[in-house]
This record gives structure tokens, sequence and C-alpha cells, in this order.
């Protein structure tokens, strides 16, 4: 279908895995840092899909595919812990919790 | 089709970007949706329509649509803004860029050796992974769906209001 070089699909998920990473260090909201990992999540099932599809096989949408499961698991949890975390500190900052007590 | 695949790429390079340098959450998330619908269209042109799909259905609806959700329900307003405006300097961006510019360099460099081929001019039909997800992958199935029950569980239980007699 496509004649995109291999090497260029590889670099697209490779920039939006750099973004996502310095989004999450950047951000201090836990929001925001949720999102950042999303982005690095779907930036990894890019990079798959184009393993996949650079030798025609079914495997890297597989791995797709549980990616996908995996994020919405985490992100599922993720935020029912942001609305915990906002109704006890009323704050989204992630140095407010940065302290574990037992 | 590959000047679509270069269009949908620079969108997408872009899209995120902003998304991650908005201070309101409802102006980031919009362009992270349209980063994944770009990303969407990505995965057409290499010959992937059923994970195109797929990313539009569950990545950009449901995923998002939980985010929006989250976001309406904390009501965060000006004053999470203005602290996030305090704590986004420029020179806060610094480190982590040239970090992640330096991991990119190297990955640039890896990739775009020689001995690159270009795709095959076939696009994998949605029953051709099928039939791969439920015949060698068939325990990864299972394990997912364990996984999204501990998910919905634990989902559950955090954001379940905590009863009276535990309070005090």
């Amino acid at each position: 279908m496509a004649l995109v070089p291999m090497h260029q699909g590889l670099l697209l998920a490779g920039i939006l895995f750099a973004l996502g990473l310095v989004g999450l260090l950047v951000r201090r909201n836990v929001i925001f840092m949720l999102m950042s990992l999303e982005i690095m999540l779907n930036a990894a099932g890019l990079a798959f899909v184009v393993a996949g599809a650079r030798w025609g096989q079914a495997d890297g949408q597989i791995m797709f595919l549980f990616i996908l499961t995996m994020a919405a698991a985490e992100v599922s949890v993720g935020l029912a812990l942001v609305l915990k975390i906002y109704h006890r500190f009323k704050t989204l900052d992630s140095d407010a919790v940065s302290e574990m007590r037992g | 089709m590959e000047v679509v695949f270069y269009i949908a790429a620079i969108v997408a390079i872009t899209s995120t970007i902003l998304a991650i340098t908005r201070l309101n959450a409802v102006h980031a998330l919009l362009y992270l949706i349209v980063s994944l619908l770009s990303v969407a269209i990505v995965f057409f042109v290499m010959g992937a329509p059923f994970i195109a799909a797929l990313e539009v259905i569950v990545y950009a609806g449901a995923i998002m649509v939980l985010f929006v959700f989250v976001v309406m329900m904390l009501n965060l307003g000006k004053k999470a803004t203005d602290r996030e405006r305090q704590w986004q300097r420029g020179s806060m961006w610094v480190g982590p860029s040239v970090l992640a510019a330096i991991l990119i360099a190297e990955i640039a460099w890896l990739v775009s050796g020689p001995g690159n081929a270009v795709y095959g001019s076939t696009a994998i039909e949605p029953k051709q992974v099928g039939i791969v997800l439920f015949g060698p992958y068939l325990i990864g199935v299972e394990l997912a769906s364990m996984l999204l029950l501990g998910a919905l569980v634990g989902a559950y239980h955090l954001g379940r209001r905590a009863p009276e007699k535990t309070e005090k």
C-alpha cells in the first residue's frame, strides 16, 4: 500500500515517545503526567505496528492490542487515584504526594 | 500515500508538542485527541486498518472521554492554571528536552543505517489479526481479560466513597 521507508515510521514513534518523556518529566500536574504516559504507550504501539507492517505479519498488531488493553486498565486505575488524591490533598501537585505515610 | 504519511506525522508531532505545553487541561486533551487521530491515519497508511479503527474507538474515544470526565469532575479553575504557569518556566524544559533530544538522535542514527527495505504492498486484514489473536496468542487474551477485571475492581475500590464508620 504505502512505500514509506521503515526508519521514518520508527523515527515518528521515537519522536512521539521522546515528547511524552519530556512531558512526564516536566509537568507536575498528575493529569498531565498520565496524559504523557498515554503518549508514550501510543508511541510504543506505533513502533510495534511499524515493525509488523515491515515484515507483513499480524503479530505487531496483536502487541498493539495488548498495549491498548494495558493502557485502558492503567488509565482507569490512575484516574481513580487522581480523584482520591484531589479529595484528600485538594491539589493535583505531584510534590504534595511525594511522601508516603504507611 | 507517502504524502499522507508525512502530513499525518507532522500533524501528530505538532499536536503532541502543543498537548504537553498547554496549561489548560481541556485544551491539552483536545490536542491529544488530534494527535491520536493523526496516528490512526498513519496506521491506516501502513496497512493496518483494524488497528486504525481501534485507535479511533478506544484511544481517541473511550480513554480520552474518561480523561475529559475526570477533568470535568475536578473543576480545577484559574488557580491551578496560575500555579502550573508558575512551575512552567523556560529553564525547566531545557534539561529533559536535551536528554530526550540525545536519545532521539541516537534512535535516528541507529535506524537510518543501510539495509532499510520498504514496506510490503499488502494490508493486514482484521481477519488475519483475529486468526492469530485467537490462535497462538490465546493465553495473552485470557491474561488481558484478567488484567481488565483487576483494573475494574481496583478502580471501583479506589473511587468508592469511604464508609461512615471507618472515616474517624
